[in-house]
C-alpha cells in the first residue's frame, strides 16, 4: 500500500491540520492525543470533508487534488471506514448491514468472501439479530465485517477500542489482528492507545495539534521519540531536562542536576536536551558489582505502585527516575519505600532529544 | 347521512389525501435541503414556507386567485398553453389544500431529517452507496416516523381548510364542496342538521389524523 498525503491543509476549530506524509505500512497507526485532528484526517481520505488544499493518492490513483479541483466521490473511492461510533444502521438487521456495501459492488465482484469474513470475525450466530440487540464487542465485529465485505482498497479504523471497556478491548484486539493477517487489505488505524499501536501497527505517524511530529517503524518511534512531546505521549517514564557537557567518540556526557550520565550522542548536535529513559531499561540492584553498565546511580526508593503486571518504582537518583520491575523481582530484592538501591542504565537506553 | 353528504365527505378525503401525496416529493426535497445544506436564500425560503401557517387563509386564497386566475401569471400561462383552468375547479381545491398544508409536512420532515445522524449517511457512502441510495435506504427510513407524522398533520390540515378554498372555488355542490365549505354553506341557509352531521364526521376524521400523527411523532421521540 502506498498512501500519499501531500500539502494537506484543513482549518479546524483550534488549529490548522497540516500534513505531508507517505505511508507504506500494512497497518499504519495514526497516533496522537484526542483533538489532534486524527479523525478529520480519516474523513479527508474517505472524501467526507473538503480541505483548503490536499493531494491524496492511493496506490497510484488520485483521490483528491484540490489544485486541479478534482475529488473522487466517496462512494467511488473504495475506502472502508469503521468510525468510532461504528455507525451501524439501526433500522437494518445484522445481515442487512453486512450486505449493504456488498450489494453496491456486485458488478465488480467482491474479492472478500462472505463466509471467510463471517468465520474470521465469528459473526455467524449474530447474523439474524437486530443491531440494537448486540453487545459493544459484537457491534465492533459487525462494523468491521461490513466494511471488509465492501472489498475496500484501504480500511480506515477510527479508535477501534475507544468505546469498549477493558475486558472487551482484550477480546477485540485478536479479531483486529486476524483481519490484518487474513485479508490483504491495508489498514490505517487512528488511535491514542499505545497498546493498539504496539499490537497492530508496523508503521506509526504521530499527529499532535494538527502537525506530524514523527513517522517511522513503531519500535523506532517508541524507543527513539523525536521530541519531548512525543516522548511524553508514547509513555517514556523518565523525561528530564539535561545538558550535554562533552561528546567523545560518539558518547555524550550529560548532566542532570548534579548527576552525570553517559549516553549515545544525538544525531543533531545540541547542548540542551531532554533525557528519555524507558522504565523497563532501568535495572535495580542491591549489591554493586562490576559490570559493563556505564550508568550506576545510587538512589532512594520514593514510591512503589502496581501498574498492570509490573510495579512502577519511583526513585530519587538526584533526579526523578522510574523503573518498571516484575512482582517476583520486587519480592526477591525486598524493595521497600525509603530503601537505598543502585539503578543501572545502559548507555544505549538513554535517548537524548533536543530541547 | 345523505348521498350528497357522503359525496362531500368522499371528495374532501380524496382531495386532502391527493394534496398530501402531491406535496410529498417537493416537501421532502425541500425539507432535506433545509436540514442538510447551507445555501444562499435559505432563511428566505424558510420564512416563505412558514407564511401560510400565520397568514390569514383568505389572504393566501387571494394570492392564489391572483396568480392562478386566467389573468394571473401562472393561470394565464396554463390557460393559453394547456387550455387548463385552475380557479373555480377541483384543481383549485387541490392547490389551496396543498399550499395550506405543505408547511406542516416540511417542518416535521425537516426536524426528522435533522435527527438522522449524518455519520450514518457518510458511512453508507463509504460502502459504495450513491446519493439517492443513501437517501432512500438510510435517510428516509430513519426519518420515516417524522415524515409520516408530518403527512398526517398535513392531511388533517387539508381536511379542515376553509379560508383559502372559499376564495379560489366558492361552494359548488357536487363539484368543489368540501366538508368545511358545506358546513358553512348549510349554516348560512339554515340546514343546521346537515351542518351538524358534517361537523361530527369532520371531528372524527380530524381526531384520527391528529391522533395518528401524534402517535408517529411521539414514538419517534421515544424510539
Amino acid at each position: 500500500m502506498s498512501l500519499r498525503l501531500k500539502n494537506i491543509s484543513l482549518p479546524l476549530a483550534d488549529f490548522v491540520l497540516e500534513v505531508d506524509v507517505e505511508m507504506h505500512g500494512r497497518v499504519t497507526a495514526v497516533f496522537g492525543p484526542s483533538g489532534a485532528g486524527k479523525t478529520s484526517l480519516l474523513d479527508l481520505i474517505a472524501g467526507l470533508r473538503v480541505a483548503r488544499s490536499a493531494f491524496i493518492q492511493l496506490d497510484g490513483s488520485v483521490l483528491t487534488d484540490t489544485a486541479k479541483k478534482f475529488s473522487r466521490a466517496t462512494h467511488r473511492r473504495g475506502i472502508g471506514y469503521v468510525p468510532q461510533d461504528l455507525a451501524l444502521f439501526p433500522h437494518l438487521s445484522v445481515r442487512q448491514n453486512l450486505f449493504y456495501g456488498r450489494k453496491a459492488r456486485e458488478a465488480d465482484g467482491p474479492s472478500v468472501s462472505f463466509e471467510h469474513v463471517l468465520k474470521v470475525l465469528e459473526i455467524e450466530p449474530l447474523i439474524s439479530r437486530g443491531v440494537t440487540e448486540l453487545s459493544g464487542g459484537e457491534k465492533q465485529r459487525v462494523a468491521l465485517a461490513r466494511a471488509l465485505l465492501a472489498s475496500p482498497r484501504l480500511l480506515l479504523l477510527d479508535e477501534p477500542l475507544a468505546s469498549l471497556d477493558v475486558p472487551l478491548r482484550e477480546k477485540i484486539i485478536p479479531y483486529l489482528g486476524r483481519v490484518r493477517d487474513e485479508f490483504q487489505i491495508p489498514m490505517l488505524c487512528v488511535t491514542h492507545d499505545r497498546f493498539v499501536a504496539l499490537t497492530l501497527a508496523d508503521e506509526i505517524v504521530v499527529l499532535m495539534g494538527g502537525k506530524i511530529m514523527q513517522t517511522g517503524p513503531v519500535s523506532d518511534v517508541f524507543n527513539f521519540p523525536a521530541n519531548a512531546e512525543v516522548a511524553r505521549f508514547v509513555g517514556v517514564e523518565t523525561l528530564q531536562p539535561g545538558r550535554i557537557t562533552g561528546v567523545n567518540e560518539g558518547l555524550a556526557t550529560v548532566t542532570i542536576n548534579r548527576v552525570t550520565l553517559t549516553a549515545l550522542a544525538p544525531a543533531t548536535p545540541a547542548d540542551a536536551v531532554f533525557i528519555c529513559i524507558r522504565g523497563e531499561d532501568v535495572v535495580l540492584q542491591r549489591d554493586v558489582a562490576v559490570s559493563s553498565v556505564r550508568n550506576r546511580l545510587p538512589a532512594r526508593i520514593i514510591a512503589i505502585r502496581p501498574e498492570g503486571a509490573l510495579f512502577r518504582v519511583e526513585l530519587d537518583a538526584g533526579f526523578t527516575l522510574f523503573a518498571l520491575v516484575t512482582r517476583p523481582a520486587c519480592d526477591e530484592l525486598g524493595l521497600r519505600e525509603g530503601d537505598s538501591i543502585t539503578a543501572l542504565i545502559k548507555t544505549p537506553a538513554i535517548h537524548l532529544v533536543p530541547r | 347521512m345523505t348521498a350528497v353528504e357522503w359525496q362531500i365527505v368522499g371528495f374532501t378525503v380524496w382531495v386532502a389525501a391527493l394534496s398530501t401525496v402531491m406535496i410529498l416529493p417537493f416537501g421532502l426535497a425541500l425539507a432535506w435541503a433545509l436540514a442538510r445544506a447551507n445555501w444562499p436564500g435559505k432563511s428566505l425560503v424558510e420564512t416563505l414556507i412558514t407564511l401560510p401557517l400565520v397568514m390569514p387563509p383568505v389572504a393566501v386564497g387571494l394570492i392564489l386567485l391572483e396568480v392562478f386566475g386566467r389573468r394571473g401569471a401562472l393561470g394565464g400561462l396554463l390557460h393559453d398553453r394547456l387550455n387548463l383552468d385552475v380557479i373555480f375547479t377541483w384543481r383549485a381545491v387541490l392547490l389551496a389544500l396543498s399550499v395550506m398544508s405543505a408547511p406542516l409536512l416540511i417542518r416535521s420532515a425537516r426536524v426528522a431529517f435533522e435527527e438522522v445522524n449524518p455519520r450514518l449517511e457518510q458511512i453508507a457512502r463509504t460502502l459504495g452507496a450513491g446519493g439517492w441510495r443513501v437517501f432512500f435506504t438510510i435517510t428516509v427510513p430513519l426519518a420515516a416516523r417524522g415524515i409520516v407524522g408530518g403527512m398526517l398533520l398535513a392531511f388533517a390540515r387539508a381536511l379542515g381548510e376553509f379560508g383559502a378554498t372559499i376564495m379560489v372555488v366558492g361552494y359548488m355542490p357536487g363539484k368543489t364542496a368540501t366538508i368545511s365549505l358545506a358546513i358553512y354553506e348549510n349554516v348560512q341557509i339554515g340546514e343546521d342538521a346537515r351542518a351538524y352531521r358534517l361537523l361530527a364526521v369532520s371531528v372524527v376524521l380530524a381526531f384520527i389524523a391528529v391522533w395518528g400523527s401524534e402517535f408517529f411523532l411521539r414514538r419517534k421521540k421515544t424510539a
